[in-house]
């Protein structure tokens, strides 16, 4: 647990977190690895990890049927995966896979929910980078549909 | 820099030599001149108006080695009754030439800096020149990053030369598409996001901007959170020039003839202009 501490600590998602809030989250971590086409999710299973990539990439993909699955974002070192944990019903929306060889420090989600209702604070401190994440994928995500390049 | 033609109001006839499809609406074209204009001598950003006899003249930048001036090029994308004509043109046919306009992209000024090169669809064309420039004189430059997006693997123009400056070791070169399918291995995602992954010293940084016009507006905004100032960046624009010198007012753009002043202009210059709707 002690190793994902500075790996954590380093992430931007949870930089400048108080050290004492970065142990809370480490007792709800454990490290994953995937190995190229291997998928992290699959849309509709149950949702119930999210994950912090620190070395590698992964497809967010969505199926369509006839044409096989679309590509809508690459995700690599410093990002994260797996947003939608925090409304219910807790499942994904995506399919995710590994193009590379890619590590992640998986984030058991329950767990994290409980240490959030448990200690408020930590959970607003939580709950602020997730805000500042989703407004960040909000505006990524207009301009995509804004078809600059059409 | 000054027209290298007799009148900058005469095309001159130049020969295509050849042209090349880049992607499904665009096209490369390389011209070759009279005797008296063999070395087309023109200066990075810079465009020509090029004269498809019999429709028209469009405004096209330059996009080949500024170095290599004895081959105009051109990369033309297929979207209007000019262009389609420019582009249906083939080996051996001719087409008028008025150029080199307007004010380039300032390389040699940019010496001794750590330079981002970030293009937008068919952005990429006015920047090649200025890429060539600095890998032509790499030694005087510190780091050098391109930043690439576009629709989808398809419309990514060069793919070649691409790969190329992603296998040198002076150069790092990031690709991102907006949507993807099948076998592409690279990113996803919009240009905007991909500036985080480039390495420079925001003091000592330049960035040469050039796209579609929201892609122009939050790369601009996502470098000056990075820590670039706004005398720091370089947008070259687009508007409908006509006189390429300055005396017709179709191109003006507030106080500015785009043909004359820009089309390349520090942002600091225009950022009261860049943004606004009714101009």
């Amino acid at each position: 647990m002690d190793t994902m501490e500075p790996i954590l600590a380093a992430h931007p998602f949870f930089k400048d977190l108080a050290p004492r809030y970065l142990k809370l989250v480490c007792e709800c971590a454990s490290r994953e690895q995937f190995a190229p086409g291997q998928m992290l999710c699959r849309d509709e299973e149950e949702a119930r990890k999210f994950y912090v990539i620190y070395h590698g990439q992964v497809a967010v993909e969505i199926y369509r049927a006839r044409r096989g699955p679309v590509t809508i974002q690459t995700l690599g070192d410093g990002e994260a995966l797996g947003w939608l944990w925090w409304q219910q019903p807790y499942h994904w929306h995506l399919d995710a896979r590994a193009l590379q060889l890619t590590r992640v420090i998986s984030l058991d989600v329950q767990c994290l929910l409980t240490k959030c209702d448990q200690d408020h604070d930590f959970g607003y401190e939580l709950m602020k980078r997730y805000a500042h994440h989703l407004a960040v994928q909000f505006r990524v995500t207009k301009l995509q549909l804004a078809d600059m390049y059409g | 820099m000054t027209s290298n033609l007799p009148d900058p109001m005469i095309p001159t006839p130049f020969v295509v030599h050849r042209v090349k499809r880049e992607t499904s609406d665009t096209y490369t074209l390389d011209l070759k001149g009279p005797e008296a204009a063999a070395n087309f001598a023109f200066a990075p950003g810079q465009f020509n108006m090029l004269y498809a006899f019999g429709a028209g003249e469009a405004p096209i930048s330059i996009s080949g080695d500024p170095a290599r001036p004895e081959t105009l090029v051109h990369t033309v994308r297929d979207v209007g009754n000019v262009t389609r004509a420019i582009c249906r043109l083939k080996k051996g046919e001719r087409l008028g030439v008025r150029g080199p306009f307007g004010a380039p992209w300032p390389v040699a000024q940019l010496a001794g800096q750590d330079v981002l090169i970030i293009a937008g669809g068919l952005g990429l064309a006015p920047l090649r020149p200025a890429l060539y420039h600095l890998l032509n004189h790499r030694e005087e430059y510190g780091n050098v990053e391109v930043i690439y997006g576009a629709r989808t693997p398809k419309d990514l123009l060069y793919p070649k030369e691409l790969e190329r400056w992603r296998g040198r070791f002076d150069l790092r070169v990031h690709i991102t598409v907006d949507a993807s399918e099948g076998d592409w291995r690279g990113s996803v995602g919009v240009v905007t996001k991909i500036i985080a992954r480039a390495r420079f010293d925001p003091p000592s940084t330049a960035a040469l901007v050039c796209g579609p016009g929201v892609m122009m507006r939050f790369t601009v905004q996502e470098l000056m959170s990075r820590g670039l100032k706004p005398e720091q960046i370089y947008v070259s624009m687009e508007r409908n020039m006509k006189c390429g010198v300055g005396l017709c007012g179709h191109c003006q753009w507030g106080p500015f003839f785009v043909c004359k002043d820009g089309p390349v202009f520090r942002y600091d210059r225009v950022r009261d202009w860049f943004e606004r709707r009714e101009v």
